[in-house]
């Protein structure tokens, strides 16, 4: 079963390229491994967001905030609590999806754009109540110095927690959007109308997609706190979903792992080029209009319709959808 | 099986519907006829819920279901197919049926299952049924538009309805598809035992297939009838039939 819904193709590359990230660590210098930790807890988050923009199509414009939740809860739960350290690290998914959930049951009623401006503005609600709550959240310092469990004490141990949870997370994911859930998802996305006329309650679903994006937004968060041992505010402001939202954009919303590819070159931008200049979204900026103008289904959707068997029409890319001459937006 | 009982339905100062009566009877074809604008489709848009309706009733098997949801009046048993292919055009055809066989059946929630391997039997015996099998790997958006517009009425077979509700069902077909269509429809409602509900320009095909026939003029309905009562009826020959 598991077997036949594994692309094989993929499958072998996959599968090498996981076992390369592996053993990567023992050769290369500890700043690429921490950059590699980064870009895969950056890649999940945008897999997560992407889960309902690009699967689910809702205008999920305050993604952050689901991360930052998360990020607080674990971070809030290990340094404010004596609970288990392990209690903090399942409550920050769940507190995020919770999160989510509330606030996307206020956002739903919503469509499009009003969506996300709502979800803008009671993010941002968030946002503020971590910003000024000095005595709770540490405000605008955050908090710094978390303390980790033993096991993961060293940046090589974080990085393959941080793998092997990247790992499980894309193949629930993968699972999920292959599930019956999955496809309705999808086809809600492509046509809210025709789902209610076939009997599914649009919103409902639409809350269901949420709850699970912002719960793996929320693992996301809990591995940004592996990583820097640190929260701070920035990370529930309305920028950073800004930030992820480019990401999905530029590696292709329609595809599986397009997002992973979009946080990578923009972690790797805001690493190497901002070395040179602080400027460095500039870069970012040019490259989104190019890739408006040239790659509208972004770079993995790019390579999808390139490399996809020409007889049969499978690949889910906007082209043969225009070449019909309908509109699939 | 559906009473319409003295609908009517405005936006802002235009009346759309002002006073339609439709009955439709068990296994019964029925048409829906009248001048573009006449609000055939305002109608129908009624009585599955894409609209609310301003007074009236609307009766399904003895339940009034003019205050329900879309979603739920279809889990009643009334499905409906578009004027304008209303498809999922980024999911293959298999997956568009799919979709609905799933919601039907009420396993659209389910997560952790392989869609793929789920209500296979039934979504394919709906694409042989229609005639659309051999191209279920197809995305749908690439599909010809008489292919959508025969996907879009499988689309609506797949919530095993009691009542199928076609909205123009040849609408922008060449004359040997719509003559293919109308086969098909006829030949699913003996097979399943459907009732259909379906509004058309082309007189001949509606005076063919259509054991009773609703006339609307200006949201109002003239007559229902026999073929035969329509064809003789004083004013319906005036205001629609006209030159024939």
């Amino acid at each position: 079963m598991f077997k036949r819904i594994v692309y094989p193709k993929w499958f072998g590359p996959t599968a090498g390229l996981f076992i390369i990230l592996l053993i990567l660590p023992l050769f290369v210098p500890r700043f690429y491994v921490y950059i590699l930790a980064l870009i895969y807890v950056t890649s999940l988050l945008a897999m997560s967001l992407n889960m309902v923009v690009g699967h689910g199509g809702v205008f999920q414009l305050h993604h952050g905030v689901f991360y930052g939740v998360g990020a607080y809860t674990v971070a809030l739960m290990l340094t404010k609590t004596s609970l288990p350290m392990w209690v903090g690290f399942v409550a920050g998914p769940i507190v995020a999806a919770i999160t989510g959930l509330v606030i996307g049951w206020l956002c739903v009623r919503l469509t499009r754009l009003y969506f996300g401006m709502l979800q803008i503005s009671l993010g941002s609600l968030i946002w503020a109540i971590v910003f000024r709550w000095y005595g709770f959240t540490g405000g605008d310092d955050g908090i710094h110095g978390i303390r980790m469990p033993t096991f993961l004490s060293s940046l090589n141990s974080s990085y393959y927690f941080i793998l092997i949870f990247l790992v499980i997370s894309l193949i629930m994911m993968y699972l999920i959007l292959k599930s019956p859930f999955g496809n309705t998802f999808q086809a809600i996305r492509d046509n809210p109308q025709r789902c209610e006329a076939v009997g599914i309650n649009v919103r409902r679903y639409q809350l269901l997609g949420i709850t699970i994006a912002t719960f793996f937004g929320g693992v996301a968060g809990v591995l940004f706190v592996v990583l820097e041992r640190s929260v701070f505010a920035d990370l529930l402001f309305w920028t950073l979903s800004l930030e992820v939202f480019i990401m999905i954009l530029l590696g292709g919303w329609f595809t599986f792992a397009g997002p992973i590819l979009g946080a990578a070159i923009t972690v790797a931008l805001r690493t190497f080029v901002g070395k040179y200049t602080e400027y460095w979204t500039l870069i970012l900026g040019i490259i989104l209009i190019l890739l408006i103008f040239f790659l509208p289904e972004g770079v993995m959707g790019y390579f999808q319709e390139i490399f996809k068997p020409k007889t049969k029409e499978v690949a889910r890319g906007g082209q043969t959808v225009d070449a019909a001459g309908r509109s699939s937006r | 099986m559906l009473q319409v009982e003295a609908v009517d339905k405005s936006f802002e100062d235009f009346k759309a519907v002002n006073g339609a009566n439709l009955t439709i009877g068990k296994g019964e074809v029925v048409a829906v006829i009248g001048p573009n604008g006449a609000g055939k489709t305002t109608l129908f848009n009624l009585i599955t819920g894409q609209l609310k309706r301003d007074k009236g009733k609307i009766i399904f098997k003895g339940e009034d279901i003019s205050e329900l949801p879309p979603y739920l009046i279809c889990k009643k048993g009334i499905a409906r197919s578009f004027q304008i292919a209303n498809i999922f055009p980024r999911l293959t055809v298999f997956g568009n049926v799919q979709v609905a066989v799933l919601s039907h059946q009420r396993r659209s929630s389910n997560l952790f299952r392989p869609a793929q391997n789920i209500a296979v039997e039934e979504t394919r015996s709906i694409l042989e049924s229609v005639g659309l099998l051999d191209k279920e790997k197809n995305v749908a958006g690439s599909l010809s538009h008489g292919d959508q517009k025969i996907l879009e009425m499988a689309i609506a077979l797949g919530n095993e309805p009691e009542l199928l509700i076609l909205d123009e069902p040849t609408a922008g077909m060449s004359p040997e598809e719509t003559l293919a269509t109308m086969e098909l429809i006829k030949r699913l409602a003996q097979i399943r035992g459907l009732t259909i509900l379906f509004c058309e320009h082309d007189m001949d095909i509606v005076f063919s297939i259509a054991q009773s026939i609703m006339v609307m003029r200006q949201g109002r309905t003239i007559i229902q009838g026999s073929p035969e009562e329509v064809r003789s009826n004083k004013e319906v020959q005036e205001a629609y039939l006209g030159g024939e």
